[in-house]
């Protein structure tokens, strides 16, 4: 087929810096020197990424962000393991509703996820707690986790299996030796994605977060709603990086445009 | 357990055959969370968005009735709310549409190395933070921001224009965060177009741009459809956008819901309101589960995951 022509490059080009100038002026203002948010010209400065390490506010966001996200992920990941081999290599009554049910945060609005559980956690009186939040990110970030799991184990033959079980190896041997390793690629990636979700998670962890459960997101929605200082400018830049970095490993582990076909 | 049976294969695995962990055992401890954390919370929804509420102590009444969502389609204040989402996700649709669906072209017939480069480029956004997109565009639109500045000295205008807290800003930057998705969605469906039909009509003397509007688009058409649906929910359910660059005024569907909970307090109006979110959404995804289905149905024997 013909290259594209002038126009078309032009609208292209044109589409590329509307995707990439709101991202790279956050990066752009981060390194401002002065305390105004303004595009620095000729000075770049570190100084808001120093404040911001020097910030309790910022750093306590920042690990429970990254905490939340690392347990949210493992607990998704062993619970996607078995529902992954559930779902795909065996025929039971309701196997499609409970499909459509594990998939289904990603079709609810967030909003409406937010409300169900922060009445959920009022109710049973753990509103706010750590817990609280792990548990609902683990629901938020399960599907993208099974999808992934089921698909590197649609892929994957049988036969070294049946191989082993004929060797005489039992269940959990063939388990523990054939198929976790083989799962292992797809478990990886669906960790990453899982922990890349949940560390972004805004709407529906601002109803459920308290003061000191507060996420990063959620500090620089609440920050925005107030008043934006270049800090908060250095924060996001983090969250971009974080989020840049995670996409880079899943890029390695599964390609990333299988991420991005199976995402939505 | 005694429903469940393994499917048919040569050779059963060892714990097959002994009738241990099977299919429902596997999936039981996630689907507990699941009822847990997602069926009961939903109807719990259900059953607050029947309660009163009373202002003046602030209190959940016992009483159910259908009050609230009486209140929902009577009340001119909530039809602006639900007009206005309705009008924002059209807007954005269309948007997605204007300016991905020419995109997702020109990528497709680049060279190979420059395509997998711009279409990691286009998608990558789909992955950075709600939160980071929306404040990039507050400083963009602000009185004093670039665009504003920028304005000025190419003097187009004579002060600077505020363009945060209007439509036009929320429409633009979920234009920006959704418009991937559409790019992606037609993208799918010109993988599967025969390169040959397109030659054919070059061969025969068509120009590039019939070749795309009577060759290209027609077959990209599925693509357009069910990538408008995705994006028509998602801008209507849209929340962080809303609320930091449309501002207090332009309240919408999401926001409105996350009023009544947070600052109002009227817990049962939050819940309704919420519950109309749910339906129609769910209402444009069972449409778009259809639509994916017929394509799916045309494209029988190909490989499809």
């Amino acid at each position: 087929m013909n290259r594209n022509g002038p126009v078309a490059l032009g609208f292209h080009a044109a589409f590329t810096m509307f995707l990439i100038a709101p991202l790279a002026i956050v990066c752009l203002v981060a390194f401002t020197p002065g305390n105004l948010l303004g595009v620095p010209t000729l000075h770049f400065s570190a100084r808001w990424f120093k404040a911001l390490i020097d910030d309790p506010d910022f750093t306590q966001a920042f690990s429970n962000s990254l905490l939340l996200g690392a347990l949210s992920a493992t607990l998704a990941a062993m619970l996607g393991v078995p529902a992954a081999l559930g779902l795909t290599r065996y025929r039971f009554a309701g196997r499609d509703a409970i499909n459509s049910l594990l998939l289904s945060p990603l079709m609810i609005p967030p909003v409406v996820i937010g409300v169900a559980l922060l009445q959920l956690f009022t109710r049973i009186g753990v509103s706010g707690s750590f817990l609280s939040l792990v548990l609902a990110h683990v629901m938020l970030v399960f599907p993208y986790c099974l999808r992934l799991i089921m698909a590197s184990l649609v892929v994957t033959t049988r036969d070294a299996e049946h191989a082993a079980v004929s060797l005489g190896a039992n269940a959990w041997t063939t388990f523990r030796r054939i198929t976790l390793p083989a799962l292992l690629p797809g478990i990886a990636a669906g960790w990453v994605l899982g922990f890349a979700s949940s560390f972004d998670e805004l709407t529906a962890t601002i109803f459920i977060a308290a003061p000191t459960t507060i996420t990063l997101p959620v500090r620089i929605y609440m920050s925005m709603t107030e008043t934006v200082d270049p800090m908060v400018a250095a924060v996001a830049t983090v969250i971009m990086a974080v989020t840049l970095g995670l996409m880079f490993v899943l890029d390695r582990l599964v390609g990333l445009d299988k991420v991005l076909m199976g995402k939505h | 357990m005694s429903a469940s049976r393994p499917l048919p294969r040569p050779l059963r695995t060892a714990a097959a055959r002994r009738g241990r962990p099977t299919g429902p055992f596997l999936v039981a401890p996630v689907t507990l969370l699941f009822a847990l954390l997602l069926v009961l919370p939903m109807a719990l929804v259900g059953m607050l968005s029947l309660q009163g509420f009373d202002a003046s102590s602030g209190g959940v009444l016992d009483a159910y009735s259908w009050h609230n969502y009486a209140q929902i389609v009577a009340d001119p204040y909530y039809h602006e709310i639900f007009l206005r989402t309705f009008g924002l996700a059209i807007s954005v649709t269309l948007g997605t549409i204007v300016v991905g669906v020419p995109e997702a072209w020109f990528i497709f017939r680049m060279s190979a190395r420059w395509r997998a480069f711009f279409l990691i480029l286009t998608l990558g956004p789909l992955f950075i933070s709600a939160v980071v997109r929306t404040l990039g565009w507050s400083i963009l639109l602000d009185g004093q921001g670039v665009v504003a500045q920028m304005l000025v000295r190419l003097h187009l205008v004579d002060t600077p224009p505020q363009m945060l807290f209007s439509f036009p800003a929320v429409v633009v930057v979920l234009v920006h965060a959704l418009v991937p998705l559409m790019v992606l969605s037609v993208w799918t469906s010109l993988q599967s177009i025969d390169p040959q039909i397109a030659n054919a009509a070059v061969s025969l003397g068509a120009g590039p741009f019939t070749v795309w509007r009577r060759i290209v688009l027609p077959q990209t058409a599925p693509g357009i459809l069910s990538g408008s649906l995705m994006v028509f929910a998602l801008s209507a359910s849209a929340f962080a956008t809303p609320a930091l660059i449309g501002g207090r005024r332009l309240k919408v569907v999401a926001t409105a819901a996350y009023d009544e909970f947070l600052h109002s307090m009227n817990w049962p109006m939050g819940a309704a309101i919420a519950v109309c979110l749910l339906v129609l959404n769910l209402g444009i995804v069972a449409l778009y589960g259809r639509v994916i289905e017929r394509r799916l149905k045309r494209r029988l024997g190909e490989a499809t995951s």
